[in-house]
């Protein structure tokens, strides 16, 4: 396979390991206060014997390791990334330049709110936005991703509940949760209770309703779920939880398919995350950041964190932008400070720029992207190898099984996305959800164009055709990426978290 | 498109969604905007936001006005950094992941402490963040807290311990403002899962770290510091006192101000903490080709893989922020971090004695100090006019110090705005030190 | 990696746990067809010395780099001894399940409740 002899690729060398005694970058501002010895200052018991071993480096080399592993990462703004759960949707170049004005990235926290009326503001129509959106009338931006407002809404649920002087043990979550969602209930103090998944990957109603007692606190749901599909049984999924006096949680997740469309408080929902990463495109940073905040109904309202970010006073400009924190039955702080606000600006210019029509059109386009490359999929030459895992109308995004692959072609799903590697693309979600064997979930986003699609379709069905070449192609690939496949079992049977001088 | 899916319209393709919850009118927001005028939208919003170089700050109480040197900007807005996911496909996210073990690295140079995660949210959920490893170690029921904590970590503590049903008990100051030893030993019990106390302290008072930590230690209970990243640069490594777990707040490691955030945590243990680390941790090994390469490891403890028995809960780091930390301290360097710690230890001593009045704590400070200020609202009242902002008013977390100003001071507040300041406090300028 | 192989001398625990009984003492260990599904393994984290582990519970947990795992104890009794080589190799659960392997060694306390277990014919059934 001569075309796939790997580039010249270069030994990974650390910042540290470039450093040399002697050289720097920084140059600090000149002493102007009396050189007292430093041993004056502070008590002997907390004096620092050695230097921190950080690395000693030019400015130039400085930028040139940064810039040399830059481009050691696939990105969003490179190609195609139909990573499913994750909407990595185009970031729009806008939403930099609007944060790091320094009215908003050199805004102290702190700042009394009569000097910040600009971001208070910017907060509270953001807040609006995001209420109307979601069809629940109280938002709280406070939580830092969708992990944090997942555990926000759990300790929600937990002070409305004692508030009413119940006592409740379970959370319910369905077998195709996202893995925070148990995770959130142990953190919260929780049992977790799975439900089952019905034959047309909805949530079985019949399990539903045994295992709804007057014990369980919450259902955690997303809808779309991580099948892609639309529950359709949601408003009766709704009255047996709410029957049983529980709260119904909804995992923003997938709110991408529907903005504009269905608003999960119509649907019966008690409290909402979002992730501003993920539906109004904060660009994910390589892991972050992100925001995930909240929105909840009238009964769960008086529980929200603090602070709130309200207006009191006029409207047409007369009004002021507090940031009340006098809440008795507030849950408290789940972090420092307001919450990610420069996440806040780049969201709220999505949600301006797209306007009410936008964001439905986007929704739309999402579900209209993602049921044509699904239809691309379902070609001979692809389906038989990779079938769709529920055979229905999805959403936004879709789970294929890559079962037929295994059995029929010798190769696992793992080889299909580290060969899509070598093509350019970045592989889909693999292994999830965990009820579909050999899963791959694919998410396109609104802001694929058909050509995009088609040549992801065409990448599919060339690597399939290798696969029933030589299986070997797969399993070694990629071949050209800056490294090659890594053993990650020696990383965690021996793990190595740091870099180490070497022994002299 | 539609008719390879075979459909004859998109309004089909949401057939699975009941009329009875589908929206029967538009959304209920402004129609959308082109490019520009969103821009003048937002900097009109922002133009009414005073921020720290349209007045003289002494605000920090948690983040901090640093110089960002302007390589920070320059290689965070990089598509290559602002833009991937997660580093899920190791092989194309060796810049990502490098940049991890690099950081990684150097956390566990400044606390100190062997292992450090790749980062989390923020400085005040990283503390709880560690009451939750506390709790899964040692499966007491109680955490104490010295009230040298920031207010901001012993209210997200208290939030969080809810959940993992634990008491928080709160250890008073001294009168000097630093954490008092003995009540800390009386609080800290055989029910006590962790002891937090914060080096630096929220007042700026320089702990005796050591103590605290052996007073926490002798009942069992895991020590917890949060730390500021920049003072470390000259103190004593809370993993040479006892400590088992130093977290804290980044943002003062080439992060923005950003009215709070994104910034980033940091999350540094002892090595029998690895397996117990809430977040992401990249690891180094080897390609099949043997190339040195880094992937994110001992994903076993995450909430993807263990779900309802994992460490925590979050399934981010701060990657974009800890970037941004990284860079920062390499281009510090080893020598610059010292310098700067030192200049702002000196100018800090400085200021407190060029204000002149009462000190809260006395005793060594580092970068932030507190005073008592007689006339407190009329003093902001004359600042707020000439554009100086004073400080943090204490009273609103300390009603014992009402009347008590928390004053910052950064490399960039030089000698002569100490000077402005205290002229506003109506001491003569340029006191002797 | 050992051959698919499951010894006539074991019993067979449907969690795909195997004990070798020896008077009122037994080796613990997990099954090739455990280790396998499993796949490479990378950590192994044991009960402690002296704890007791009841029939049909989880006492340890083995992770491989993508799962965690927990392992079922056969029968109860009173851990006697940890494989410690386990922690510098772990890859020996896969490289030897019913040899280096092993897991823990156990004191058991109701010997009748070897009856309940399967033999080698059972369990392959099973599989």
């Amino acid at each position: 396979m001569t075309e796939l002899d790997p580039r010249a690729r270069e030994e990974a060398v650390t910042i540290f390991e470039r450093s040399r005694d002697g050289r720097r970058a920084f140059v600090a501002p000149a002493t102007d206060v009396p050189e007292v010895p430093v041993a004056d200052l502070l008590p002997a018991s907390q004096l620092r014997e050695r230097p921190a071993a950080l690395p000693e480096i030019s400015e130039p080399e400085l930028v040139r390791h940064y810039v040399t592993l830059s481009s050691k990462n696939f990105h969003l703004d490179e190609g195609f990334y139909p990573l499913g759960s994750c909407t990595m949707k185009h970031n729009p170049k806008l939403h930099e330049r609007v944060a790091a004005l320094p009215g908003n990235a050199r805004l102290h926290p702190l700042q009394d709110p009569e000097y910040a009326q600009g971001a208070l503001e910017l907060m509270w129509r953001l807040q609006g936005a995001l209420a109307e959106i979601a069809g629940l009338p109280h938002v709280s931006l406070q939580p830092s991703a969708g992990s944090q407002g997942e555990l926000a809404g759990l300790l929600l649920t937990r002070a409305y509940h004692e508030d009413r002087g119940e006592q409740k043990t379970k959370v319910l979550t369905p077998d195709t949760a996202h893995g925070t969602n148990p995770a959130t209930v142990t953190m919260a103090g929780y049992e977790v209770v799975k439900v089952g998944t019905a034959p047309d990957g909805g949530v079985d109603l019949g399990d539903l309703r045994a295992k709804a007692t007057d014990e369980v606190a919450c259902l955690m749901l997303t809808n779309p779920n991580t099948l892609g599909l639309f529950d359709r049984n949601i408003e009766e999924i709704a009255r047996i939880v709410h029957d049983a006096g529980a709260t119904l949680y909804y995992d923003g997740a997938n709110l991408n398919a529907i903005m504009g469309i269905a608003r999960p408080g119509d649907m019966g929902f008690d409290i909402v995350h979002y992730n501003l990463h993920k539906t109004f495109t904060q660009p994910h940073g390589g892991g972050g950041p992100g925001a995930g905040p909240i929105a909840v109904s009238d009964r769960i309202e008086p529980f929200l964190p603090s602070p709130q970010v309200l207006r009191r006073g006029g409207d047409n400009g007369a009004g002021r932008f507090v940031l009340d924190d006098d809440r008795p039955k507030s849950i408290g702080k789940l972090r420092g400070f307001q919450g990610n606000f420069g996440v806040f600006v780049r969201s709220y210019a999505y949600i301006r720029s797209l306007g009410a029509d936008g964001l439905k059109d986007a929704s739309q386009v999402a579900v209209l992207n993602a049921n044509y490359l699904k239809a691309r999929l379902a070609e001979p030459g692809i389906a038989e190898y990779l079938s769709i895992a529920f055979d229905r109308t999805c959403m936004h995004e879709f789970v294929l099984s890559g079962r037929g692959a295994k059995e029929k072609l010798g190769v696992r799903t793992l080889d299909i996305a580290k060969r899509m590697l070598d093509y350019g693309v970045h592989p889909p979600t693999v292994y999830f959800p965990l009820l579909v064997d050999e899963a791959l979930m694919i998410e396109p986003t609104e802001t694929e164009t058909k050509e995009r699609l088609d040549d992801f379709a065409d990448i599919v069905r060339a690597i399939l055709e290798e696969a029933a070449a030589d299986p070997e192609i797969l399993r070694d690939a990629p071949y050209t990426t800056p490294v090659r496949r890594l053993d990650e079992a020696a990383a965690a049977k021996r793990p190595v978290v740091r870099w180490h001088p070497p022994q002299v | 498109m539609l008719g390879a899916i075979g459909a004859g319209s998109v309004d089909e393709l949401f057939a699975d969604i009941p009329e009875s919850v589908r929206l029967d009118r538009e959304i209920d927001l402004p129609a959308g905007l082109s490019e520009q005028e969103v821009y003048e939208h937002l900097a009109a919003l922002a133009a009414r936001n005073r921020h720290a170089d349209a007045e003289l700050t002494f605000l920090g109480a948690g983040m901090y006005d640093h110089y960002v040197p302007a390589l920070i900007d320059n290689l965070l807005s990089r598509s290559e950094f602002l833009t991937p996911y997660t580093p899920y496909q190791p092989e194309i996210s060796q810049g990502g992941l490098q940049v991890m073990f690099e950081f990684q690295t150097a956390i566990s140079e400044l606390t100190g402490l062997p292992v450090s995660n790749a980062s989390v949210y923020e400085g005040p959920s990283a503390v709880a963040a560690a009451g939750y490893l506390a709790k899964l170690e040692t499966r007491r029921t109680k955490l104490v807290a010295s009230r040298g904590l920031h207010p901001h970590s012993r209210a997200a503590l208290r939030t969080h311990a809810v959940g993992y049903g634990m008491d928080v008990e709160e250890v008073p100051l001294t009168g000097e403002g630093a954490t008092d030893v003995e009540a800390l030993a009386a609080a800290a019990d055989g029910d006590t899962a962790a002891v937090f106390v914060q080096q630096p302290n929220f007042l700026g008072t320089v702990e005796e770290l050591g103590e605290l930590a052996e007073a926490g230690r002798r009942t069992g209970a895991l020590v917890v510091c949060a730390a500021d990243p920049l003072p470390l640069g000259i103190l004593k490594p809370p993993g040479e006192q006892g400590v088992d777990i130093c977290v804290g707040e980044g943002q003062t490691l080439g992060n923005r101000l950003d009215f709070g955030g994104p910034s980033f945590g940091f999350f540094a243990a002892a090595e029998r903490f690895l397996r117990r680390m809430p977040g992401r941790i990249a690891g180094e090994t080897r390609d099949v080709d043997g190339r040195r390469g880094f992937v994110l490891t001992l994903q076993t403890r995450e909430q993807h893989i263990r779900r309802e028995k994992a460490t925590h809960n979050i399934c981010t780091a701060q990657a974009l922020n800890a970037l941004a930390g990284v860079v920062y301290l390499s281009w510090l360097g080893k020598r610059g971090l010292v310098e700067l710690a030192e200049l702002m230890l000196r100018r800090t001593h400085h200021a407190r004695e060029a204000l002149g009045l009462e000190a809260i704590n006395p005793g060594p400070v580092v970068r932030e100090f507190a005073v008592r200020v007689p006339d407190l609202e009329g003093l902001f009242e004359r600042a707020r006019a000439e554009r100086v902002n004073p400080g943090y008013r204490l009273g609103r977390d300390y009603p014992e110090y009402g009347d008590g100003l928390l004053v910052a001071v950064t490399e960039r507040r030089t000698r002569e705005d100490i000077e402005r300041l205290a002229r506003l406090v109506g001491k003569p300028a340029g006191v002797a030190a | 990696m050992a051959e698919a192989s499951y010894p006539e001398d074991l019993k067979y625990h449907a969690e795909h746990d195997w004990a070798r009984i020896d008077g009122d003492q037994a080796t613990f260990g997990v099954t090739w067809y455990a280790q396998d599904a499993l796949g490479e393994v990378v950590f192994f984290d044991p009960p402690k010395v002296g704890a007791q582990v009841a029939k049909d519970q989880a006492y340890a947990e083995v992770e491989s780099v993508k799962a965690v795992s927990d392992v079922f104890a056969p029968l109860s009794g009173e851990v006697l001894e940890v494989n410690e080589a386990l922690a510098d190799s772990p890859e020996q659960i896969n490289a030897d399940p019913y040899g280096d392997g092993w897991l823990v060694k156990v004191r058991l306390s109701d010997q009748s409740e070897v009856d309940a277990l399967l033999d080698v014919g059972a369990y392959k059934d099973l599989l």
